[in-house]
């Protein structure tokens, strides 16, 4: 199961990056989504995806248990997923910018004018 | 000490957030309250760095979590310095605004987005967390996506597109490389990263796991300072916005890179240092070359200046390759006399875009004629960056480069003594072509009318203020060299941040 979402996490890290690299604008936002994605995938799958207890401190014990689920990873996603929804939103907004100007979404028209 | 400590942190964002609710439409009011911000921001900087002076390295855990759960903020030398400086800039940014920047930039929240950038910036610079730096990045970041493209031009939608997709994939290697420490090592404080691989890493050991998410980490850094060969994206976007933004950006957000560069390779990974400091050295070594070149070619002077940032950038990160407490205290003495030498050579080009009307050089002339003073302020940090005495950028250069002749790195040194002549021939390009050659155009008295040059006065005042502070510390040098000295050598011992640790854990 973990071999399976490392492997999964590495092939969107590929396919966000190939997108990145295309001269769509479209294709280069939705790179940014899959990459930011992969990445968020990397830390859940870094704290490990065997069942384990929830990680709630019973009544009567002041420590969690050693086995329990590892809490903070998903605190750090969470985090990672609304600064990357910020920055997606802004992108979009510029992209949009980018073609308004130029009439079309590629991104090769981007070349500056020579001064 | 924890009001201490957030105070820098606190007083821009919450100052922020009164920009946003006072009506943007009130210029005066606005710049009123920056100003009032800004003073607060120094003050609150000033009494900070006097506690590190009496208290050597504190760590404050917020919301009283103890170590090493929770969000610490590691305020030792080196960050109080930092904030320091960013609250000098920040100040002398919004005054310069004062005159600078439209109205109608005024109107989309200029101010209130220049107090968010400070915040994430002061945020940065005292975070003793991975994951509290990340977020600090991104609300810099933002705030920096936000002023570039404040003017809604089509060059700066274009630059924002280049500066956005590198600084996005930059943060997202960070994220990985956090989480990936997280995973591996089982901790995101920094100072209990470094404590548990100096614990299961001994000298000269190379862990492939560890030494993958250092790579991760040193690369993000290494493109947010804009080091070669991952710099493009910093001439690519930097001559765009309002001149006020640039200046404030050349200043402190490459010096955000550097920051953390330094603290994650001194704090987090020293043992790694045989590997990174060689490493540093090289990259180092080509991002002075290529910067400096890429200066020489420009003929946008603002395009030169972003490639000179590049440039000592490069010294910067050489001082981390020669790997010891002097050549640290020369990279840190370097940092904070560039911050304020970049700043002041924008904001003066900020004022002969105002008073030519353009930025190409070849259309410039004859500002040594018709205002000779602003001349000599712009020779007072063109000189300090080229390290001329007895200015502050001879110090720098010179502390550094003896620091490179203690390790025997004789060709380093050569080749950081050859750049400075190279700056020095590009910064005296300049002067020909701005302020010594004849104007092409006669810019006769009743050409450029009182309207168009109001608030130039202002511009001035905070040109002239970052210019003293640049004589000031090139008279007294000593001055900022033992506080960065005291602060190289904190940042060389990591002993003395987990003994601050268990200072601050007591009842």
């Amino acid at each position: 199961m973990n071999i399976l979402l490392i492997l999964v996490t590495g092939l969107l890290c590929a396919c966000g990056v190939f997108l990145m690299l295309r001269r769509s604008a479209i294709r280069v936002l939705l790179g940014m989504m899959i990459l930011s994605n992969a990445i968020n995938l990397i830390i859940f799958v870094g704290a490990g995806t065997t069942p384990a207890i929830p990680p709630i401190i019973p009544a009567d014990q002041s420590t969690l248990a050693t086995a329990a689920a590892e809490p903070l990873s998903q605190a750090l996603i969470l985090t990672a997923i609304v600064i990357g929804f910020a920055l997606f939103a802004f992108m979009m907004a510029l992209l949009m910018r980018h073609c308004d100007h130029h009439n079309c979404d590629d991104l090769d028209l981007m070349t500056e004018e020579l001064q | 000490m924890n009001a201490l400590a957030v105070a820098p942190l606190l007083i821009p964002l919450l100052g922020a957030t009164a920009l946003l609710l006072a009506p943007s439409s009130r210029r005066q009011l606005q710049e009123l309250l920056s100003v009032c911000i800004g003073l607060a921001h120094c003050v609150a900087a000033a009494l900070l760095y006097h506690h590190t002076t009496l208290s050597g390295v504190s760590v404050v855990q917020i919301g009283s979590w103890s170590f090493p759960f929770g969000i610490g903020l590691l305020v030792d030398r080196f960050a109080a310095l930092m904030v320091g400086v960013t609250a000098l800039i920040g100040l002398t940014t919004v005054i310069y605004s004062i005159g600078a920047v439209a109205s109608d930039l005024v109107r989309r929240h200029y101010y209130a987005l220049l107090q968010f950038l400070l915040a994430g910036v002061s945020g940065a610079f005292l975070a003793g967390d991975l994951f509290n730096l990340f977020v600090w990045f991104e609300i810099l970041l933002m705030a920096s996506f936000v002023l570039l493209t404040l003017g809604r031009t089509a060059a700066q939608a274009e630059a924002g597109v280049k500066y956005l997709i590198i600084n996005f994939f930059a943060s997202s290697l960070f994220l990985m490389g956090a989480g990936l420490a997280f995973a591996e090592i089982g901790t995101l404080s920094m100072i209990d990263l470094g404590a548990r691989l100096a614990i299961t890493a001994g000298e000269g050991s190379s862990s492939p796991a560890v030494l993958f998410i250092a790579g991760l980490l040193l690369i993000a850094f290494a493109v947010k300072a804009g080091v070669f060969p991952v710099y493009a994206w910093l001439p690519a976007s930097y001559h765009t916005p309002p001149t006020a933004v640039t200046a404030l950006f050349a200043g402190l957000l490459t010096k955000v890179g550097i920051f953390a560069l330094y603290r994650a390779t001194t704090l987090i990974f020293p043992m790694y240092h045989h590997i990174i400091a060689p490493v540093c050295l090289v990259i180092g070594l080509c991002t002075m070359i290529t910067g400096v070149f890429g200066a020489v070619a420009q003929m946008n002077i603002r395009k030169v200046l972003s490639f000179h940032i590049i440039s000592q950038i490069g010294y910067m990160v050489l001082a981390l390759g020669f790997w010891s407490s002097s050549a640290l205290a020369a990279g840190i003495f370097y940092t904070l006399h560039h911050i304020i030498v970049k700043t002041n050579l924008f904001l003066i080009a900020g004022i002969i875009h105002k008073l030519t009307g353009t930025e190409q050089l070849r259309d410039m002339g004859g500002l040594y004629k018709k205002y000779p003073y602003l001349a000599l302020l712009f020779l007072v940090p063109a000189l300090s960056l080229s390290g001329v005495p007895p200015l502050s950028g001879f110090f720098a250069k010179f502390t550094l480069i003896s620091a490179g002749f203690e390790g025997s790195f004789l060709l380093s040194a050569g080749i950081a003594l050859a750049v400075g002549l190279l700056t020095f021939y590009s910064m005296t390009k300049i002067w020909n072509e701005a302020f010594w050659k004849a104007a092409l155009v006669e810019v006769t008295a009743d050409g450029k009318d009182s309207q168009s040059l109001k608030g130039v006065g202002v511009m001035l005042f905070s040109s002239i203020l970052l210019a003293i502070c640049t004589v000031l510390i090139g008279i007294f040098p000593g001055v900022l060299w033992d506080a960065a000295y005291v602060a190289a050598e904190q940042m060389m011992t990591p002993k003395i941040y987990v003994a601050a640790v268990e200072v601050a854990a007591l009842p």
